[in-house]
């Protein structure tokens, strides 16, 4: 199957889309629909293509598969792409979702079509490109690259506070990830190698171990977010227009752990044995701290934004346990996570894109007028809410048992915050969809339409689906997880006697 | 020994030094006796010979020394001198429409700048500090009276009078230096002085002469703290005088501080290091942080460029052929965005004249969408975003000082461009995010050209990075 280098098109496709947008002259209604047109089908097909790597993927297979590489900046550095279990379903959920961010802009982007349906497929090639990355240097420019077409995607078609918005998004996660450079570099002189499968294989001496993974950490934990530098989420998530939202909470946030579970785990094993106590404190924090602030919001965007810093925490904790439930519920907790937060943001646009408004008080009773709508939204939060038989639940509860045979206390905490969701997300849904209908400005809305219907519906199916049957994920990552655990016990066990050894000849 | 006596085959390596030379006086002699009419002839003429004088460089480049050694044309050399032909000859293509526009049509200009160039070359060919010093002030002289140029302007005037009196101030101190060294080491040549140095620490007259001479070139750079001139002599010089000062004349300097520090004084890197490296920190952060209250694109540019060259000395710091590499690296950046830039800059025209103000940048995505797109990619790339070629010359900068074990100066480093970042993305949110104002004039033919060749190396660096790394690479290992 690699023989057509399958990641190379499937993460370019989309800028041919670009080039045909860029041939769309006029700015008429029909230029318009043109434009629209031509980004659903690239991304339709991106995702179509996209399922061959699915096909052709090896389950027994631990290591990276479909891989390419060729020379790149003059020898050292390469231009090498690979998936293997743990990014590969990243890169399946990040072209499925791309379709509904187009559908979901469709009549609420009027102005400036052409800008953002451009910016939306470069985004789109950018985090693929994250995703297949085996060069950390290819890595950073996929990483990075991807801040500059959300960034305006915020500030050019964001709400009032876009500006504000846009800023601390792009400033902040800048600032986590430069850091991460300077440790690349440094990791380059030491392994002489920026080679992602090699560097898994090279032992950083201990003290180094250390820095760097607190460099990597900077980055991706402001990436995630986790308490306490997550403040730039809930500003973007509230500023950005929908589909922006759907790529921030379905994507872009998924970038932090897939990160610790690329770099920071296989790659600095003593030092992730020494920080995670430190991972699991800020971890519950963030779920029990955000699941409390969310019980406060007015904002819907906002609730979900904190809603999605606290679910970021039961990731953070389950990668951290470093046993097979906690890391196997992180990355379904993920991917559960991508379609949830998702189709709730697509949820919020339903009804934003009819009254223009996103405050709580604003909605109540919907139930009456769009009892679609109320069942589409009930089933979505209570996916949030993890409740057993949606794909939320299996997630929470495979790394809450991780983190129970890891740390107890931690398990216990975290569990708080599994009762608190219960709590804010209920809240919400009570106010918005239940309740006599008394305002008079709802009473005219309408129902779920074709178009909002072919967004939420495959979501549905997909969270309901997930929910009873997760296998087809697991079978995709248990070899590559499998592998991770045993190199990482393996690193440890050698860690430790190094250590005793030492010790044993200092007396 | 019997004197050698020179063949004109022997002077080969200076051929295209000898062409911008020959080339100047007869073009003056054109001018002297044409008048004004003869601007337009004397201009294409000008680019012609930097051209030429580029193509000699490219295609058939001889190495090897002239003069006893004074004069070194080498793989150095010559990829700083095709940059610094390059940004010369767009500098003169740029002012052609400025020139029409607002009455400004002077022969003396483009042979002025060609003469520039010609000192320029000879400060990167310089094989001793006799030379180094001719060549400089050759550029100096030159630049001092482009500076004042528009003489009916209280500010050019005030601009070329600020720079002749600091710059002469600063070549007084570099000779100075150069005496100093001269006196410990006994030596004029770059290659001599280097054998001298046995121990691994200068002797404090030498360290003395290193500092002097350090301060000259600081400010021909303009690294802090010699960069008290560059806001104003950026905003009150002429437009298209200010794109040339930001490009290649710093471009030269550069390069001569490179040959002087690694060539002659490579032994004793731990004294003039912490020089470096204090400069390099200071610049970093002032070209960061006072950018940040600018209103006016030109003293932006020019805080810009002194952060730059910050960025630029990270990769001296390190002392090494990687960090060489890099510096030849950024300064292939440095060119292409800095031409970008001013060719926007220079675009900024409505029906009353030139602006210069950010603000008069708003909503250009509305009124001209690709100059917009081009723009922010150049703001991109300045703030050293990936894919732009921006990040790629931050990139080998600071992998050099990493390997060197410089951490303090990367960490500070890569934490000032976040700084930096802020003001690069504020010219982008005026132009996408704000609301449209009044339209440009159209771009000239001219400008559309240097604004595209220099987007297309700013993007497509990342595809096609072979053949500038490995020509610096090439050109930084002949220096070790």
């Amino acid at each position: 199957m690699s023989d057509w280098s399958i990641l190379s098109i499937t993460t370019f496709l989309p800028l041919v889309g670009v080039l045909f947008i860029l041939l769309v002259r006029g700015d008429d209604e029909e230029a318009k629909k043109n434009i629209r047109r031509v980004a659903l089908i690239t991304t339709c097909f991106t995702f179509v293509i996209s399922l061959f790597i699915w096909g052709g993927f090896t389950y027994e297979n631990p290591g990276f598969q479909m891989v390419e590489k060729y020379e790149w900046l003059g020898g050292a550095f390469s231009y090498h792409m690979g998936v293997d279990g743990i990014s590969m379903l990243f890169v399946i959920l990040t072209t499925f979702l791309m379709p509904f961010c187009i559908l979901a802009s469709w009549n609420s982007i009027q102005n400036r079509v052409k800008e953002y349906m451009i910016a939306f497929l470069v985004l789109e090639t950018l985090m693929i490109g994250v995703f297949c990355a085996l060069d950390l240097v290819l890595f950073y420019i996929f990483f990075e690259a991807g801040l500059i077409p959300m960034f305006l995607i915020i500030g050019v078609w964001g709400g009032a506070r876009r500006v504000y918005a846009s800023y601390k998004f792009f400033l902040y996660t800048l600032l986590g990830s430069v850091l991460m450079l300077i440790a690349i570099m440094s990791m380059y002189w030491q392994a002489g190698t920026l080679d992602i499968p090699q560097l898994m294989q090279h032992d950083f001496p201990a003290s180094m171990q250390t820095w760097l993974w607190l460099a990597f950490f900077a980055s991706f934990a402001v990436k995630m977010p986790m308490w306490p530098v997550h403040t730039w989420l809930p500003d973007a998530h509230v500023e950005a227009p929908t589909a922006g939202s759907v790529i921030l909470a379905g994507i872009l946030l998924k970038m932090g752990g897939y990160g610790f579970l690329r770099f920071s785990l296989p790659m600095f094993p003593l030092a992730s044995e020494m920080f995670a106590p430190f991972v699991f404190t800020l971890s519950v924090v963030a779920i029990v701290y955000t699941s409390l602030v969310a019980l406060a919001q007015e904002d819907i965007k906002k609730l979900i934004a904190y809603s999605s810093v606290a679910h970021m925490g039961y990731v953070t904790m389950g990668i951290f346990a470093m046993n097979e439930q906690g890391i196997q519920g992180a990355l379904f907790q993920m991917l559960s996570h991508g379609i949830v937060s998702a189709a709730l943001f697509l949820c919020v646009g339903v009804i934003y894109d009819r009254m223009h408004t996103r405050q709580i008080s604003a909605y109540g009773g919907l139930v009456n007028i769009m009892p679609k709508y109320a069942v589409a939204f009930m089933i979505f939060t209570m996916a949030n809410v993890g409740l057993p038989g949606t794909s939320g639940f299996v997630g929470e509860f495979l790394t809450l048992v991780g983190a129970f045979r890891a740390n107890t206390w931690v398990a216990l905490f975290a569990t708080l915050g599994v009762i608190l969701s219960a709590a804010y997300a209920l809240y919400l849904y009570r106010r918005v969809v239940f309740g006599a209908l008394e305002k008079e400005s709802l009473k005219a809305m309408l129902d779920l339409n074709a178009r909002e219907k072919v967004i939420l519906i495959p979501l549905i199916i997909l969270t309901i689906f997930f929910g009873v049957y997760p296998a087809p994920v697991f079978d995709v990552t248990q070899a590559s997880v499998d592998a991770l655990i045993t190199n990482y016990q393996t690193a440890i066990e050698l860690g430790t006697k190094a250590v005793v050894d030492t010790a044993g000849l200092s007396h | 020994m019997q004197a050698e006596i020179l063949q004109f085959s022997d002077l080969a390596p200076v051929f295209p030094e000898l062409l911008l030379a020959v080339g100047a006086l007869v073009l003056l002699m054109v001018g002297a006796f044409g008048g004004n009419r003869s601007t337009s002839v004397v201009t294409g003429m000008c680019v012609a010979l930097l051209a030429i004088a580029g193509l000699m460089l490219v295609v058939s480049p001889n190495y090897g020394e002239v003069f006893n050694g004074s004069f070194v044309q080498d793989a150095f050399s010559r990829y700083m001198k095709v940059l610094v032909l390059i940004g010369s000859g767009f500098a003169i293509a740029m002012s052609v429409a400025y020139a029409r526009s607002q009455n400004f049509d002077r022969f003396e200009y483009p042979i002025l700048i060609l003469l520039a160039t010609l000192g320029m070359m000879m400060m990167l060919s310089a094989g001793d500090l006799i030379s180094m010093y001719l060549g400089l002030e050759l550029q100096s002289l030159a630049l001092y009276v482009v500076a004042a140029i528009n003489r009916d302007s209280v500010r050019s005037t005030e601009a070329g009078l600020k720079y002749f009196v600091l710059g002469a101030l600063s070549s007084g101190m570099l000779l100075y230096g150069m005496s100093f060294i001269y006196g410990f080491t006994g030596q004029i040549e770059f290659s001599a002085i280097a054998e001298t140095l046995t121990t691994e620490r200068a002797s404090l007259g030498l360290v003395f002469g290193i500092v002097f001479m350090l301060a000259g070139l600081a400010f021909k750079i303009s690294a802090v703290p010699f960069h008290m001139w560059t806001p104003d002599v950026y905003e009150g010089a002429p437009t298209p005088v200010t794109a040339f000062f930001a490009a290649a004349p710093k471009i030269a300097a550069f390069g001569m501080m490179v040959r002087v520090l690694v060539e002659a004084l490579g032994g004793v890197l731990l004294d003039w290091q912490q020089i470096i490296v204090f400069m390099a920190i200071m610049s970093m952060a002032l070209g960061s942080f006072a950018a940040i209250g600018q209103k006016n694109i030109k003293r932006l540019m020019a805080y810009s460029s002194i952060g730059h060259m910050g960025y630029a000395m990270v990769g001296l710091a390190a002392g090494t052929a990687v960090g060489v590499e890099g510096v030849i690296v950024y300064m292939t950046a440095y060119l292409a965005m800095t031409l970008g830039a001013f060719a926007c800059i220079l675009s900024m025209r409505r029906k009353g004249g030139m602006v210069e103000e950010i603000a008069d940048l708003s909503g250009l995505s509305r009124t001209n969408l690709p100059m917009a797109i081009l723009l922010a990619f150049i703001m991109f790339s300045l703030a050293g975003i990936p894919p732009f070629i921006g990040f790629f010359a931050k990139f080998y900068v600071f992998i050099a000082a990493v390997e060197a074990g410089l951490y303090p100066l990367a960490i500070i480093g890569i934490l000032t461009s976040v700084v930096g970042c802020y003001y690069y993305l504020r010219v982008i949110k005026v132009m996408f995010f704000d609301e449209p104002s009044d339209e440009f004039l159209p771009m000239s033919g001219e400008m559309k050209i240097v604004l595209g060749i220099s987007s297309a190396v700013i993007c497509l660096f990342i595809l096609v990075p072979g053949p500038i790394v490995e020509a610096a690479s090439a050109a930084a290992n002949t220096l070790f």
